[in-house]
């Protein structure tokens, strides 16, 4: 079981590095993504090896998945229209609620 | 019954205030002057029937006159055993100090309709002059000192407005300013006083601070300060007070800048009524000052004594006719103060406090007298300067003859009443202390000479003076208050004053000593006679007389630089050496610290704002590294 | 034996694609390492025994969501634009998070090795198990989440239109 856990540890960390490094809004999300991804395979595993009898981590992975659906959409919409207004989706200039 | 007339009396002026004061500009200038005439006339009114029925009716039990409280309102209560009440309290004094206030009052309220006419701020002038009334009313029947205390201060304020009348004349505002800071400073040593007497005895009521048996004559103070009882310093204390507003030398520099004011104000405040508060103030503790502090009283007599003689000298020499008549009234009212000092209590001890009291009222009408005349003077030829006058008997016959009067009678010629006050005080006087006896003859010498030379210069001289436009006589609103003061002047001194009000209230005949009596009789006539043959047709013999005793008549004519060394002490020593370095303190170093504490705090919020950067990844950065510590802290420690 | 083969190919492909998916320049080519890595993750799924987890898996996020990034990102910018690099200022906090983050899971992983057991065996569940749980009432059963995804779903629709709408 410590090797799957292994597996959604370096994906979740990989996920944090490229959130805080990277500069288009959509790689962003794309991080956010996999983040919420190793999440899902650390429910999964706990289900699969320490709870076997039940299905409560799977439909928490099912009801995350859906959620993160969602959310991208929104996410997109929103980018979509910064993207209408400044014409690039940088993070850095979407800056102006500075002292 | 006497209670709702003397509250009238008292409150009476005070409504006329208000309603002169919000409301008088609405009307013309003389319908409020007539109403606020009016009101003085129903309160002269009242006054005259509560003081007969006062001396006559209910006043005297077993013979001795009662202290009446007519009414007592507690007001705060500070402790259960200290408070504040106001009240009436009605005794020989003020009974007599209700009667000159309002006759007074009601005479220059009347001389003022003709005076002010056509000044700007007719009605703003009715209604401060109700003020003054309604606030000298309620001190003199005071029934505690701290109500005494804060209508001694009403007093001062309506004498600063008064004084500043015309306050676009810079003369004005500033004499008005130093007669308020002048007194104020002295009410400062009144207040401590106040508390020191109202400390060890436990109360502020005049009835039972001068009780015989009370807690401050019945059981002595014992605790002293250097030397002197706590008692003595707390009578010294008010009697500073007192100086002050009384104009007794080293704080006498107020008054004669107060001539600044409109004539008729000078009559009232600074002749009859508010400069005489402080004699009252003795005469009101005199039981206190007999017992409890008989040194004091010496200090008081001293004081007096040096300060009457001292305004002689410098009256001899001043040529503004109104400022003569400042430094007549700081010289009088001297008199009065050392007739209380040379007191004693009762009986034929006590005939210093009689004839100060009776000195006062005589002095109350013909100084008031004098001042009307001097301002109908002034209205005619519309200068204040002697120079400017001369040979005025000519056009002027009414003013003249109440005008000679009144100098006759502040001169001490019989049968006028000035005669019978002064005389009684010398006699206390002489009873007591030869040496003050002296200065007060010698000074009585003075008063003849300079009221007499005030009067020549005035009236008479007439060989080289043209006048370029005649002056007439003052009107019928103005000459009227002249001849009713001059009526009383004449009669007032031959009122029985003894059997009414003395210290102990017991009634007590006073007898003509003919001896003293006749030695100042001469010594004015002698002053007249001097007077005249300098003064009554114009010579060079002033100005030969004034080359012989040169430096005597420098220093008389500078006031013997009395408001030059007050200027000193307070720009040189209090504001260079004790104001400037406490600013100086003030603004760098307690401002400093709080701009400080704010600099401080701008500078640091300036390096930290960088914190808010607008850039997410920051905050997710810090929000991220946050959790880190949190679950290396709880998790793994 | 297989199993095992198979789960270190899955894990490599996992670890390989997301990284690179970090760090690649082209924004393209980042959300193809995505959608590798999304696939790695069902197949996972289906290693572990839970089938209708890793078909959802597949269809929503392999399926639409990747289909909605690559959209996006072709309607803002051109595919083929390489990014800027980053400056090493901002790299370097990030780095430094990731790392402490590794480590402390590290840490924590590697202390509780061989600690955990389990008392029930593993049985796959059955289609009929998921659609009683998903649809049931009771404890342990998710009726009323179901539903309150399904308001949320309608909220986001609602939500995306207004924001992107053209005015």
């Amino acid at each position: 079981m410590e090797a799957y856990l292994i597996v959604s540890t370096v994906m979740f960390f990989a996920g944090v590095y490229g959130f805080l490094s990277r500069r288009n809004m959509l790689t962003i999300l794309m991080s956010l993504e996999l983040m919420l991804n190793a999440a899902d395979i650390n429910f999964v595993v706990f289900n699969r090896y320490l709870y076997p009898g039940q299905l409560d981590g799977t439909f928490f992975a099912l009801f995350a998945i859906g959620i993160s659906a969602a959310e991208t959409a929104l996410a997109i919409a929103i980018i979509i229209n910064i993207y209408r207004n400044l014409k690039n989706i940088y993070i850095d200039e979407v800056s102006k609620m500075k002292y | 019954m006497m209670t709702y007339t003397t509250l009238t009396i008292v409150a009476l002026p005070a409504l006329m205030f208000l309603f002169l004061g919000l409301l008088g500009g609405k009307f013309k200038p003389a319908v409020a002057g007539i109403i606020g005439t009016l009101g003085l006339t129903i309160v002269a009114a009242l006054s005259y029937m509560t003081a007969f029925q006062y001396f006559f009716q209910v006043g005297k039990v077993d013979g001795v006159y009662q202290q009446l409280t007519a009414l007592n309102v507690n007001w705060l209560t500070l402790t259960d055993k200290l408070h504040i009440d106001l009240g009436i309290l009605l005794d020989p004094i003020s009974v007599l100090m209700l009667v000159v206030v309002s006759t007074v009052s009601l005479m220059v309220h009347i001389y003022s309709m003709g005076y002010m006419k056509g000044e700007r701020g007719f009605q703003r002038y009715y209604a401060i002059l109700s003020l003054f009334t309604f606030s000298m009313l309620g001190l003199v029947v005071a029934t505690n000192i701290f109500q005494m205390y804060i209508f001694w201060e009403l007093v001062g304020v309506s004498s600063y407005l008064l004084i500043g009348f015309y306050y676009t004349k810079p003369s004005a505002v500033a004499a008005s300013k130093k007669a308020f800071i002048v007194t104020r400073f002295a009410d400062l040593f009144f207040l401590i006083g106040i508390l020191l007497l109202s400390f060890y005895s436990g109360t502020f009521s005049f009835v039972e601070l001068n009780d015989p048996n009370g807690s401050v004559l019945g059981q002595p103070i014992t605790a002293t300060f250097m030397g002197a009882s706590v008692l003595s310093w707390a009578m010294i204390l008010i009697f500073m007070g007192g100086a002050g507003k009384s104009a007794m030398m080293p704080f006498h520099i107020w008054l004669p800048d107060a001539m600044e004011g409109p004539t008729p104000v000078s009559a009232l405040i600074h002749a009859a009524t508010m400069v005489v508060a402080g004699v009252y103030l003795v005469a009101r503790l005199f039981p206190l000052y007999a017992f409890g502090a008989p040194e004091v009283l010496t200090i008081i007599s001293y004081v007096g004594a040096i300060t009457a003689l001292f305004a002689a000298v410098v009256a001899c020499t001043q040529t503004d006719i109104k400022r003569v008549l400042a430094f007549s009234t700081i010289s009088q009212i001297a008199y009065m103060i050392t007739a209380m000092g040379v007191s004693g209590y009762g009986g034929h001890e006590g005939l210093g406090y009689m004839a100060s009291m009776f000195h006062l009222t005589t002095h109350a009408f013909f100084k008031a007298l004098l001042f009307l005349g001097a301002g109908a003077v002034i209205h005619a030829v519309h200068s204040n300067e002697m120079k400017d006058m001369g040979g005025l008997r000519k056009y002027l016959p009414i003013t003249h003859i109440t005008f000679l009067i009144a100098c006759l009678s502040i001169a001490g010629i019989p049968p006028f009443s000035g005669f019978f006050s002064k005389d009684e005080i010398l006699v206390a006087a002489f009873e007591h202390d030869k040496l003050i006896f002296a200065v007060l003859y010698l000074t009585a010498g003075l008063t003849a000479f300079y009221m007499f030379r005030l009067y020549y210069r005035i009236f008479w001289g007439e060989n080289d003076k043209q006048y370029h436009h005649t002056p007439h006589e003052a009107p019928l609103n103005m000459t009227f208050p002249l001849m009713f003061l001059a009526a009383l002047t004449v009669v007032f001194g031959f009122v029985p004053f003894g059997s009414f009000v003395t210290a102990d209230r017991l009634p007590y005949e006073g007898h003509i000593q003919w001896p003293i009596a006749s030695m100042s009789i001469l010594v004015g006539v002698v002053g007249i006679l001097i007077a005249t043959v300098m003064y009554r047709k114009s010579n060079d013999k002033p100005d030969r007389v004034a080359a012989t005793v040169k430096g005597l008549y420098k220093a008389s004519f500078n006031k013997f630089w009395f408001d030059e060394g007050w200027l000193f002490v307070t720009k040189q020593i209090l504001f260079k050496r004790v104001s400037a370095p406490i600013a100086w303190f003030d603004r760098h170093i307690i401002d400093g610290f709080m701009n400080l504490l704010a600099s401080v705090t701008s500078s640091v919020s300036h390096r930290i704002k960088g914190i808010q950067s607008g850039e997410l990844q920051d905050y997710a950065w810090a929000f991220y590294m946050g959790t880190m510590v949190i679950v290396v802290l709880v998790i793994l420690l | 034996m297989a199993e095992q083969i198979i789960f270190y190919v899955l894990a490599i492909l996992i670890v390989a694609f997301s990284i690179l998916s970090v760090t690649s320049r082209r924004i393209l080519r980042s959300a193809t390492y995505l959608l590798f890595v999304l696939i790695a993750t069902a197949g996972l799924y289906l290693l572990m025994g839970y089938q209708f987890l890793a078909a959802v898996q597949i269809s929503v996020y392999a399926g639409g969501i990747m289909v909605l990034y690559i959209f996006s990102i072709l309607l803002t910018s051109h595919a083929g634009d390489k990014a800027k690099p980053v400056s090493w200022k901002r790299l370097l906090p990030a780095g430094a998070a990731a790392a402490v983050g590794l480590a402390v899971c590290g840490h924590i992983i590697y202390h509780n090795v061989n600690k955990v057991m389990s008392l029930v065996p593993f049985q796959e569940p059955t289609m009929q198990d998921i659609g009683r749980t998903m649809m049931g009432t009771d404890k342990y059963q998710y009726l009323l989440p179901f539903e309150a995804i399904s308001v949320l779903l309608l909220a986001s629709i609602v939500g995306a239109i207004m924001i992107a709408r053209k005015r």
